[in-house]
C-alpha cells in the first residue's frame, strides 16, 4: 500500500492513518456506548457477518448490490437492537450479553458460509454490477490515504458534536455516570443505550463494506479481535471503563496510537511481538490515569 | 409564637394530607395522619426511624397511594398517579441522592432531562450558553455564587450539591418542595448552608416540607412542626423547643 510513495515519512504517515481508520470508525461509537455505561463485544463478529452477507447475497444469490448492502445493514442493525434490548430488559452485564452474541454471530457466519458455498472466503465484489457507483465512496484514495480516513474523521467529529452539544449527548453522560439519577431526571436511559448498541453495530457493518470494497471480498473471520481493540482505543483516549466520562476525539487518538505502534514496528522492522507488549503497557497506564482523573474530579472539598 | 400553640395557617394550604392511613399487608405504617403545607411556610416533619416520615413523603410525591384518606392540592382532592405526575403538578421531591451525576458539570446537571435547545433539524443542539447563564443565575438567587458552572458536581461540597438540587426544583416550577433529610450527612457548616437554602425557598413562596430527625435543624428553619411516632400524629405545633420536640419524638410528650 505504501509502495511508490516518494517520501518515506509521508508514506509512513499515510500507512499509519490507513491502518488506524477502520479501528477509529469502530472506536468512536464504542466510546459513546462505554460512556453510557455499556460494552459491545459483538462488533467484531457483526463486522464479519455484514461483510459475508454482502458477498453471499451478491455472489451466491445474485442480488443487486444496493439490496445486498441494505440487507447487511439491516442484519447489523438487528444485532445491535437485540444486544440493546437484551441488556436493558434483563439488566445483565452487557459484557456477558454481547460476549454471547459475539459467539452466536461468528458461529452463524462461518457455518452458513460453509453450508451455502463450501468456503469461508468469498471474492468478486469488485466485478459486481454497480460497484463503480460505490467505489468512490468506499474504496477510493484521497492522495496518499484511503477514503476510509476521511470517514473516520467525519464520523469522529459527528460523534464528538453529538456528545458535547446535543441533548442526546447529555443523556449519554448521565446514563453511564448515574443511571438512577438520570432516570429520576426524566432521561430515557434504556432508549439511549439501545440506540448506541445499534450505532456500534452499524459502524461495524460500515467498516465491513469499506474493507470488502477495498479488497474485493471478505472472510467469515474478518473483524476478529476488533471489539477489544476498539475498547482499548477508547480507554487509551480517556474513556472510563466504568462509564460516565470520555470522548470521541479521545477514541480517535487511541486508534491513532494503535496505528502508530503497529506501523512503527513494521517500518522500523522491530519484531511484531513487541506490539503486544507496548499495547498492554499503554492500556494499563491509561486505565490508571483515567481512574486518577475520575477520583480527582469526584473528590469533595 | 408561644411553644405548644396550635397551628394557625396564614395562607390556604397548597398541599394537604387528610386523615391518611397506609397499610402494608397487616402492618400499619401511617395511621390517620393529617397535615398541611402552606405557601411561604416551612413545615418540619419530625420522627425517629420508622415513625412514618418516608411513607408521608412517598404519598405526597406520588410514589404510593394511601390505603385510606386523601391528598388535597389547593383544597381539591387529587390522585397523584406517579412521581412524574406529582412533578407536573408542581410537587418536587429532593431525595438524599439528589438525582445528580457527579462527573457531569453543574450546568449539565441543572438542565438534565429538560435541556433547552437551539437551531433546527440536524443542527438542533444544546443551548449551552443559556444553560450556563441560567444555572448561574438560579444559583445566585439561592445565595450560591458560582463563577464556574463547568465544574463537575462531584467536586462540590455537600451543601452546594443540595443547593443545586433545590435551585433546580424551584427553577422548573416547583410550588411544593419536599426535602428528605437534607442535612443528615452534613457537617455543621454545610448543614447551615442547606438551612439557608430552605429560607430562600420559603422567601420565594414555596411550600416546603422539611423532613428531618434533628430537632435543632427543624427549629432553625421551620414555621410549623409535625411530629410522628410509630405511624401516628404525636403533635402539630407552631413553635417548640428542642427539648420539647425531642421528647415528642421519643414518646415522652
Amino acid at each position: 500500500m505504501v509502495a511508490g510513495a516518494p517520501f518515506r515519512s509521508g508514506a509512513g504517515a499515510a500507512a499509519v492513518l490507513n491502518a488506524a481508520a477502520p479501528l477509529g470508525i469502530l472506536a468512536a461509537p464504542v466510546a459513546l456506548l462505554m460512556i453510557a455505561g455499556e460494552f459491545d463485544l459483538s462488533i467484531g463478529s457483526t463486522l464479519g457477518a455484514a461483510g459475508m452477507t454482502l458477498l453471499l447475497l451478491t455472489q451466491h444469490f445474485g442480488w443487486p448490490l444496493w439490496a445486498a448492502l441494505l440487507c447487511a445493514l439491516l442484519i447489523a442493525g438487528g444485532i445491535g437492537l437485540a444486544n440493546g434490548w437484551l441488556v436493558v430488559r434483563t439488566r445483565l452485564p452487557s459484557f456477558l450479553v454481547t460476549l454471547g452474541t459475539m459467539y452466536v454471530v461468528r458461529g452463524l457466519t462461518v457455518a452458513l458460509s460453509r453450508l451455502l458455498t463450501g468456503r469461508t472466503q468469498l471474492s468478486g465484489l469488485d466485478t459486481t454490477p454497480g460497484f463503480d457507483v460505490i467505489r468512490p465512496v468506499l474504496a477510493a484514495d484521497l492522495g496518499p490515504v484511503a477514503v476510509a480516513v476521511a470517514w473516520w474523521l467525519i464520523l469522529t467529529a459527528a460523534a464528538e458534536w453529538l456528545l458535547r452539544r446535543t441533548r442526546f449527548g447529555n443523556w449519554i453522560f448521565a446514563a453511564g455516570g448515574a443511571p438512577e439519577a438520570a432516570r429520576e431526571a426524566g432521561v430515557p436511559v434504556a432508549r439511549v443505550k439501545v440506540t448506541l448498541f445499534v450505532a456500534t453495530s452499524l459502524a461495524a457493518a460500515f467498516v465491513a463494506f469499506l474493507q470488502a470494497a477495498r479488497f474485493g471480498g471478505t472472510d467469515a473471520l474478518r473483524g476478529e479481535g476488533q471489539e477489544f481493540r476498539a475498547i482499548v482505543a477508547a480507554v487509551i483516549g480517556g474513556t472510563l471503563l466504568a462509564g460516565g466520562y470520555g470522548s470521541a476525539v479521545g477514541a480517535l487518538m487511541g486508534a491513532l496510537v494503535f496505528g502508530m505502534v503497529q506501523q512503527g514496528i513494521v517500518i522500523t522492522g522491530i519484531d511484531a511481538d513487541w506490539f503486544l507488549v507496548v499495547l498492554g503497557t499503554l492500556l494499563v497506564a491509561a486505565v490508571l490515569f483515567n481512574d486518577w482523573v475520575r477520583r480527582h474530579a469526584e473528590a469533595g472539598r | 409564637m408561644s411553644p405548644g400553640a396550635p397551628v394557625a395557617p396564614v395562607a390556604p394550604p397548597v398541599l394537604a394530607l387528610e386523615r391518611a392511613t397506609m397499610r402494608f399487608g397487616g402492618v400499619v405504617a401511617l395511621d390517620d395522619v393529617s397535615m398541611e403545607l402552606s405557601e411561604g411556610r416551612v413545615t418540619c416533619l419530625l420522627g425517629e426511624n420508622g415513625a412514618g416520615k418516608s411513607t408521608v413523603i412517598a404519598i405526597l410525591s406520588g410514589v404510593l397511594r394511601p390505603s385510606a384518606g386523601r391528598v388535597l392540592l389547593d383544597g381539591a382532592p387529587v390522585a397523584l398517579g406517579s412521581p412524574r405526575d406529582a412533578r407536573a403538578r408542581g410537587i418536587a421531591t429532593v431525595y438524599q441522592n439528589l438525582a445528580l451525576v457527579p462527573l457531569m458539570s453543574v450546568w449539565r446537571n441543572f438542565f438534565l432531562g429538560q435541556e433547552p435547545v437551539t437551531g433546527r433539524g440536524p443542527l438542533r443542539r444544546l443551548d449551552a450558553r443559556r444553560c450556563r447563564s441560567e444555572s448561574r443565575d438560579a444559583l445566585s438567587t439561592m445565595g450560591i455564587l458560582m463563577e464556574d458552572v463547568n465544574r463537575p458536581v462531584g467536586a462540590l461540597s455537600g451543601g452546594e450539591r443540595q443547593a443545586i438540587a433545590i435551585a433546580r426544583a424551584l427553577h422548573f416550577g416547583a410550588r411544593v418542595l419536599i426535602l428528605d433529610e437534607p442535612t443528615a450527612a452534613l457537617g455543621v457548616r454545610q448543614a447551615e448552608l442547606v438551612l439557608q437554602q430552605v429560607q430562600h425557598a420559603r422567601e420565594r413562596g414555596a411550600a416546603v416540607l422539611l423532613v428531618t430527625h434533628n430537632p435543632a435543624h427543624a427549629l432553625r428553619a421551620g414555621d410549623d412542626f409535625v411530629v410522628l411516632r410509630r405511624g401516628r400524629l404525636a403533635a402539630r405545633l407552631a413553635g417548640a423547643t428542642v427539648e420539647q420536640l425531642a421528647g415528642l419524638m421519643a414518646g415522652e410528650g
